[in-house]
């Protein structure tokens, strides 16, 4: 009896101590193994980019980047990606007001219908505008009478840039702005303030770091997107190449150096957009719990 | 300047939030709209404020009709429950919003605009507090920051959405008294939503008594609470016992107890309804009365609480005696006395 | 319920929801209808027997497949990193939780060239592969591990918020009961996060079976062996076959959508969960 008494005495000791954790050796094998797999699914492939671009030396690398054809590519991405992301950012603020701020009929199939992009294959984006504007298309006929061209071409490329990004701002600003409420809007107006002074000075600072952050996404989307491009821009060099399709091409001329030199570019972006992006975490976070504070 | 309110009606789906609603408030008076959640009363204030549309009816400030005027228009003053302050600005710059805001024609020079800002700062006592936040201000600051911005742009009107309800019952307490002296001081026409009775018994000129979306009673503090217009009033202000019934020769009749009931000319009624408050329940000896057994005895400050239960299985009762009363009594807990209401009201269906 | 709008004194409803239904009517509305519509033309039969050919049906046993496959390595892998993250302490915490996010921020098509050389049979990892036998680029496995890093973030992002809300005291009231952690593991800690695990399996799947760019290179799109769906669209398109990259389209979009719906439910329900918990 007092045995018994004993072990389940030690026993509760025991439980005190690992309600809750792991023993150290599981702890480390489990960080172990997730740090592991990690490097060798998201670490080595980045790396690898780095050193493969540098594999023939500075010269190759910088005489890729400036050759014409990369110069042209990066000068479209910049091109699509100035006219996409600013549209999809007012896009994003519109929707997000309506929905957030409203209420009416229907809201949650709109909300279901500004997330479809993400979820129809990149191809298949593509594909929509050239069934619908290429020559085969609905429109195609008339717009080559009219001689405009927008399938191979730029127009087709903004098009689908702008589809495969579409949800990005929206899905951020809805939930933050319905987390914040109609209450400092509402007090605004009744202060006097018109519609325009209310979004400017009040939903504006208010949704700031939210709208950044989207915008961010927004952008690494649509300066890395490749397969959607890929369809509708025809692969004319130094016409409708973006930097991903350049890197296409230029891996599949066995031109390795060049393909990851330019490549590393695309790299950075997305290095440069996660810093931003846990910086704006970190900032998001502590305004929603500044927002709590107030409740 | 003062309101008229004028059959007023919402409905939000099929929920009909106000259901025709009346109500005159006279320049300078401090009402409070008193109700339990979902009575309608912030629906109300929101219509009066602009920032709801009724479905019909209409809301006149001083004679003028301004059903159809923008809230921003409307030169109220409206206290968001939350305060709703402006989180990225400064206590300064929440106040002189308002000013800022003004077309530039009617917007007062900067040194003017300081100048009123601290000059309200100073009214609500927290001028040192101009260059923080609102997320670090305490439940009670922040209130009278909301407080004073809403008055920064001089308005006719004060509206107040639950001023106290976030607040600890310490910081309440003082608040509104501070209310009341305020409204004493600068005379603005004030309306207040609460749901607390005390509260707007003890801050309000008048109370309107709201339940599901009608005006059940308006008067002063002392009207509904010692003159209630209906069962609701009686049983929502105060503490009260009921006693199911019947009157039949001006006499109340609850079981077998027949009481007289002083002071009032009853007609017969075969089902009638008496409320009698605690401090109203006298504990005698003798025979006439409903009998009870004492159940719990408590004693609060000055006062003791008696429940008792009625014999006849109609429920509970309780009374409140003072401490002199009781030692007179002399009951202990499983007593069998009997008890009779010094006063009662009488509501027949 | 009424049919328009509770008023409300905020100003702008109508531009905005105008402009909302507008852009998404232009942008995605009108271009999938006409996809749908176009793929009419070609009749039930044409429809069933583009999408039915021995080279198409190869390329959806590999695309679901690998996705399937990918997801599944996602949900178990994507549960360890989530549960690292969040429960322990140690170096490089934020740094490795940042980096999870890269398969989202990368584009496709470098981490497209990145895994394949890296697969190669001269590669980093695709020497040592070999040595023993395995052939990853060019294979379904190398498919296989391009939608793996892909689909990565999407479940360590769904369970992590939902690892981070876990009351301790549902943990320390099993362990209080006499269970041991494995015990408390699998029947308190994995149901509670089962909707999310679910919810994050789906998204990784939904993605990795419609992924291209981080695919085409490592596959090597050999017909009937390593060529996935969406390539195969190109390739059609690329013939003029567009009646044929229609009906693949539509059958992918079909999948697409009735994924959607599923994510959609799955989410309705985490969210029901962890509403109810409180």
């Amino acid at each position: 009896m007092s045995a018994q008494t004993l072990t389940f005495a030690s026993h509760v000791h025991h439980v005190h101590h690992a309600a809750r954790s792991e023993t150290p050796w599981v702890r480390r094998s489990l960080t172990a193994a997730a740090l592991v797999f990690l490097a060798l699914f998201l670490l080595m492939p980045l790396a690898l980019v780095f050193v493969q671009a540098f594999a023939k030396g500075w010269e190759t690398y910088v005489s890729a980047l400036m050759d014409p054809m990369a110069l042209a590519a990066v000068k479209l991405t910049l091109l699509v990606t100035l006219i996409a992301v600013p549209l999809n950012t007012v896009f994003g603020v519109a929707a997000a007001w309506a929905i957030a701020k409203f209420e009416f009929p229907g809201k949650n199939l709109l909300t279901t219908l500004i997330d479809l992009p993400f979820s129809v294959s990149p191809v298949v984006s593509g594909l929509i505008y050239v069934l619908l504007f290429g020559m085969q298309g609905w429109l195609g006929p008339w717009l080559a009478e009219h001689d405009i061209k927008l399938i191979f071409a730029v127009p087709g490329i903004v098009l689908a840039t702008i589809f495969v990004t579409v949800p990005f701002v929206a899905r951020e600003l809805i939930p933050l702005m319905q987390a914040q409420g109609n209450d400092e809007e509402e007090a605004a107006l009744v202060l006097g303030a018109s519609g325009w002074q209310t979004f400017r000075h009040i939903t504006l600072p208010n949704i700031r770091w939210g709208l950044l952050y989207g915008v961010i996404l927004c952008n690494a989307r649509a300066m890395g997107e490749f397969g959607a491009v890929s369809v509708v821009s025809g692969h004319i060099r130094g016409a409708t190449n973006t930097i991903p399709l350049h890197v296409e091409i230029l891996y599949n001329e066995y031109n390795s150096a060049a393909a990851f030199a330019v490549a590393s570019l695309l790299a950075m972006l997305a290095l440069v957009t996660l810093a931003l992006k846990s910086a704006l975490e970190w900032r998001l976070a502590r305004q929603i719990d500044a927002d709590k504070d107030e409740e | 300047m003062s309101i008229e309110i004028r059959n007023i009606t919402k409905s939000f789906g099929s929920f009909q939030a106000l259901k025709g609603i009346d109500l005159t408030i006279s320049s300078g008076e401090l009402v409070a709209l008193l109700g339990p959640s979902g009575c309608g009363k912030t629906t109300l204030l929101r219509i009066i404020a602009g920032l709801e549309a009724a479905d019909s009816g209409q809301i006149l400030f001083h004679g003028e009709d301004t059903t159809h005027r923008h809230v921003r228009e409307r030169q109220v003053g409206f206290v968001f429950q939350h305060y709703a302050l402006f989180r990225h600005m400064t206590v300064f710059e929440n106040i002189a919003f308002g000013l800022r805001v003004r077309p530039r024609a009617q917007r007062p020079p900067e040194t003017e605009i300081r100048r009123r800002v601290h000059e309200l700062l100073e009214l609500v006592q927290l001028d040192w507090l101009a260059d923080r936040y609102p997320g670090q201000l305490s439940g009670g600051q922040r209130q009278r920051i909301a407080l004073a911005r809403a008055l920064a742009v001089e308005p006719k009107v004060l509206l107040l959405d639950e001023p106290f309800g976030a607040l600890d019952a310490k910081v309440r307490k003082d608040l509104r008294r501070w209310l009341r002296r305020l409204h004493d001081e600068l005379h603005i026409t004030s309306v207040f939503v609460t749901h607390d009775q005390e509260e707007a018994l003890e801050v309000a000129d008048r109370v309107v008594v709201l339940n599901s979306g009608q005006i059940e009673q308006v008067g002063s503090a002392d009207e509904v609470y010692d003159h209630p217009a209906t069962p609701f009033v009686c049983q929502f202000i105060g503490d009260v016992n009921l006693f199911h019934g019947r009157v039949s020769d001006g006499r109340a009749h609850i079981g077998d107890t027949v009481l007289a009931l002083p002071g009032t000319a009853e007609s017969d009624a075969e089902q009638a309804l008496f409320f009698a408050r605690p401090h109203e329940i006298e504990i005698g000896g003798n025979g006439e009365g409903i009998g009870a057994i004492v159940r719990d005895i408590r004693r609060r400050g000055n006062a003791v609480r008696v429940e008792l239960e009625r014999k006849d299985g109609q429920g509970a009762v309780e009374a409140e005696l003072s401490r002199e009363a009781f030692g007179r009594y002399a009951i202990k807990h499983g007593d069998e006395v009997v008890i009779q209401p010094s006063r009662i009201r009488v509501f027949q269906h | 319920m009424r049919l328009y709008r509770q008023h409300s004194v905020l100003p702008g409803f109508p531009l905005a929801l105008g402009f909302t239904l507008l852009y998404l009517s232009l942008i995605v509305l009108v271009p999938l209808s006409a996809t749908f519509l176009k793929s009419a033309t070609l009749g039930w039969d044409g429809f069933f027997e583009a999408v039915t050919t021995p080279r198409v049906l190869a390329s959806y046993k590999l695309t679901f497949g690998a996705a399937l496959a990918a997801a599944a390595i996602n949900a178990i892998m994507g549960l360890l990193v989530a549960w690292v993250l969040v429960r322990y302490e140690f170096p490089g915490r934020k740094l490795a939780d940042a980096f999870v996010d890269l398969p989202f921020a990368l584009p496709t098509a470098v981490a497209g060239i990145a895994l394949a050389t890296l697969y190669s049979s001269k590669g980093w990892v695709g020497q040592f592969a070999a040595q023993v036998g395995f052939k990853i680029a060019f294979t379904s496995l190398g498919v296989t591990i391009a939608l793996t890093f892909i689909g990565l973030p999407f479940v360590v992002r769904t369970v992590q918020p939902i690892l981070e809300d876990l009351e301790k005291e549902l943990e320390e009231a099993a362990a209080s009961l006499g269970a041991t952690r494995w015990q408390t593991f699998l029947k308190v800690i994995l149901p509670t996060l089962s909707p999310a695990l679910m919810t994050g399996f789906a998204l990784a799947f939904a993605r990795g079976v419609g992924e291209y760019g981080s695919v085409i290179f490592i596959a090597g799109n050999i017909p009937l062996v390593s060529e996935i769906t969406p390539l195969l669209i190109i390739t059609k398109l690329e013939q003029y076959d567009y009646a044929g990259a229609t009906a693949l389209a539509v059958s992918m979009l079909l999948v697409s959508f009735t994924l959607l719906l599923a994510i959609n439910l799955l989410q309705w329900w985490t969210q029901n969960r962890r509403g109810s918990r409180i």
